[in-house]
């Protein structure tokens, strides 16, 4: 962003930072996680905003990336994985966007190209031997430009009784994320799943087929952007909504 | 089954997974079925693929089995599902946080305490509150949970009991888990589908009486345990269908992401009581029973011994109850905890008296304050956890997204039902057909948490 028309009005380029004038990336490590805005209050549309509470506007902000030390063993398995990785021609900041550590719980949030060595790492290091998967999950966030696709992979360790969690980010408009059958042959299912409600496409699944809807069932159910459905009902006189058209709460 | 999806070509929603315009077919639907072998043989078509389900007695709900045969020998196995996807997971996401336990309990319909508990532990611990869970209130849910993994193996006795064409057996497993839903009645006034594990607590406290009904019902099931073992354990029909059948050794089981008494029966102790305690199961003592056989006997036995240890911990459970004495059941954060007291009324149950009298006539804060919680609803902080607790059928685990509103943003069920299921192929296969039947009832999959 060297174009001074860019900047904003009343800053030279000479006041602002290296970091800060180039404006925050995606998936950049810097930026705090917002994954979208919220607008309004109630969800009322269409009449006179008495209250006042059509302005509100807050975003939506996840826990963001944490710093070392990580704390519990969170800190050794992340030396361990960044060493594996590292043997294997990779590395631990090509493969690893960011560790969110969050509720006493641990996040990798891997870049998608190499999520099966990370897998393959997570499982065969007799350090880390994460030998059990607990399946995939999707998770859609239409806010999040450029990454609105997540697959969220949930791995144990018997051996070692830890817990982490991989979270693989996609664009809405490039929805392939690399199938991770080939180490645990158990997300085989859980992949189907996801495809079928996210329409995440694992690129090498042995047979990526719908799993829960039927064959020919039009688009991906539960994606943000796919309606609830639903039929108002009558009840003692009145009538209540559907659900996604009752009153919202932000 | 179907083509493979390679990473060029992209796949369609509406494509026919499989090409089959010159495949012929045999329609099995009544009729001799001498006759579709011999026009089969005219053929010369080798291949006889086998619908079973999803409206077959034995495949426990609607579980479709497509086999493969070559006489009695089942070449190749795939199980379909989703006959019964309700799409509970999309609903929570327009529910509140405690509507949501109203939906999750209907996912495995045997085992509902079970996602109730594993969606609160989740919900707490969204919320950071799961240090200050009432003590009585995590011995109520732990109780209620072993009651429940008793109930759940009973019908997982009884209806492979049946599959095998001992209606006896399912008589008797059916009749003792009835002491166990006269308890759930009693404590949550439903014998199914509870609601009664919400956010914070439980829904109310156990009524007066409740311990001594669960002592009373204790040696009941015990009781009826034991008729169970005489009835099967060394019966020899029953050993010849079960001892062997359904092999899967531990690499497969570790492969396929098998948990519970699957798993166990291959030897592994992993039981997430033990391994990674949640509801303060280690403060109780019970052991996890293990075998080496990996057959679908091993895990009839492994069941009934998983009782007896349920057992065990309810009595521990019951000690604890009655030591304790009456205290809170609910978190005492009242920006969380439900504002209500429920009673029974001449109208059944409700809102105590009490509690309407305050809000209707003494204190307008009560009023407001009940009625922002009951229609919005607590807000829970933006991020991510995954609970599991070990559920009858192995590792339950709940995957639970909040983006700081009101309701989930994404709730996800990892069941161990549907994990399980994939398992069919490899254990059925290269066996006799009557033994798929076996095979499926030893994984005692329950399809509604399955297709959710």
């Amino acid at each position: 962003m060297t174009d001074p028309d860019a900047t904003p009005t009343g800053v030279t380029p000479t006041e602002l930072s290296p970091a800060e004038s180039t404006g925050p990336e995606q998936g950049d490590r810097t930026t705090i996680d917002v994954v979208g805005v919220r607008t309004g209050m109630f969800g009322a549309e269409g009449s006179g905003d008495t209250s006042g509470y059509n302005n509100l506007v807050s975003p939506i902000v996840m826990p963001g990336p944490s710093d070392r030390p990580y704390g519990s063993w969170f800190d050794e398995a992340a030396d361990v994985l960044a060493e594996v990785l590292e043997d294997a021609g990779s590395s631990w900041d090509a493969a690893i966007e960011k560790v969110v550590v969050y509720r006493g719980e641990l996040t990798l949030h891997v870049r998608r190209e190499h999520l099966v060595e990370v897998c393959q790492a997570l499982r065969d290091d007799q350090d880390l031997r994460f030998e059990l998967s607990l399946g995939v999950s999707g998770v859609h966030y239409p806010g999040e430009l450029g990454r609105e696709l997540h697959a969220v992979y949930h791995l144990v360790s018997v051996t070692h009784s830890h817990r982490l969690r991989l979270d693989v980010a996609a664009p809405d408009a490039d929805p392939h994320v690399p199938s991770t059958v080939s180490v645990y042959p158990t997300n085989d299912w859980h992949e189907r799943e996801t495809w079928d409600f996210f329409g995440i496409v694992f690129d090498g699944h042995p047979s990526l087929a719908r799993i829960e809807m039927p064959d020919d069932w039009p688009g991906h159910p539960q994606r943000k952007d796919y309606p609830l459905g639903g039929i108002p009902v009558e009840y003692k006189g009145a009538t209540v909504p559907p659900p996604d058209e009752r009153r919202l709460y932000h | 089954m179907a083509t493979s999806s390679g990473a060029t070509s992209k796949p369609t929603a509406t494509q026919s997974i499989v090409d089959d315009a010159d495949v012929p077919t045999f329609d099995a639907v009544g009729g001799d079925w001498s006759d579709i072998a011999e026009e089969a043989a005219r053929l010369g078509e080798e291949r006889i693929v086998v619908n079973m389900g999803p409206q077959h007695p034995s495949t426990h709900g609607v579980l479709r089995l497509m086999l493969e045969i070559d006489g009695e020998t089942v070449t190749e196995a795939r199980a379909g599902i989703g006959y019964l996807h309700t799409g509970i997971e999309k609903n929570m996401e327009y529910r509140n946080w405690t509507q949501g336990v109203t939906f999750c309990t209907r996912m495995d319909y045997l085992a509902p305490l079970f996602q109730e508990t594993a969606y609160c532990l989740a919900v707490e611990k969204l919320l950071g509150i799961t240090d200050q869970i009432p003590e009585r209130a995590t011995v109520i849910r732990v109780m209620m949970m072993e009651l429940n993994r008793i109930a759940s193996h009973l019908i997982a006795l009884g209806t492979g009991g049946n599959e095998l064409g001992a209606t006896t057996i399912m008589v008797n497993g059916f009749q003792a888990r009835e002491h166990i839903l006269k308890i759930f009645e009693m404590v949550t006034g439903l014998r199914m589908n509870h609601a009664y594990v919400r956010p914070g607590g439980v829904a109310q406290d156990i009524p007066p009486g409740t311990l001594e009904a669960v002592r009373e019902a204790d040696g009941q099931i015990r009781k009826a345990l034991r008729g169970l073992e005489d009835l099967m354990l060394a019966n020899p029909i029953f050993k010849g269908r079960l001892v062997g059948v359904g092999h899967l050794n531990l690499s497969a089981c570790m492969a396929l992401g098998m948990t519970g008494p699957v798993l166990r029966s291959a030897g592994l102790p992993y039981d997430v009581r033990k391994a990674n305690p949640y509801c303060g199961y280690e403060t109780y003592d019970f052991e996890v029973p293990t075998s080496t056989d990996a057959d679908a006997y091993s895990r009839v036995m492994l069941r009934f011994e998983e009782c007896y240890q349920s057992l065990r911990i309810v009595e521990q459970c019951v000690e604890r109850l009655h030591a304790m004495g009456q205290g809170p059941v609910m978190v005492a954060d009242k920006k969380i905890a439900w504002p209500a007291q429920l009673a029974i009324g001449s109208d059944g149950m409700g809102n105590s008296l009490d509690h309407i009298r305050e809000i209707m006539g003494s204190s307008m804060e009560a009023l407001i304050h009940h009625f922002k919680l009951v229609t919005e609803g607590f807000r829970v902080p933006p991020g991510q956890v995954f609970v599991s607790v070990e559920a009858p059928r192995g590792e339950l685990g709940v995957h639970l997204v909040s983006d700081g509103g009101n309701k989930p943003y994404r709730a996800h069920f990892r069941d161990p039902s549907f994990n399980n299921l994939q398992a069919v192929s490899m254990m059925c296969e290269g066996g006799m057909l009557a033994d798929v039947v076996v095979s499926v009832a030893s994984l005692d999959p329950v399809l509604g948490g399955v297709d959710r």
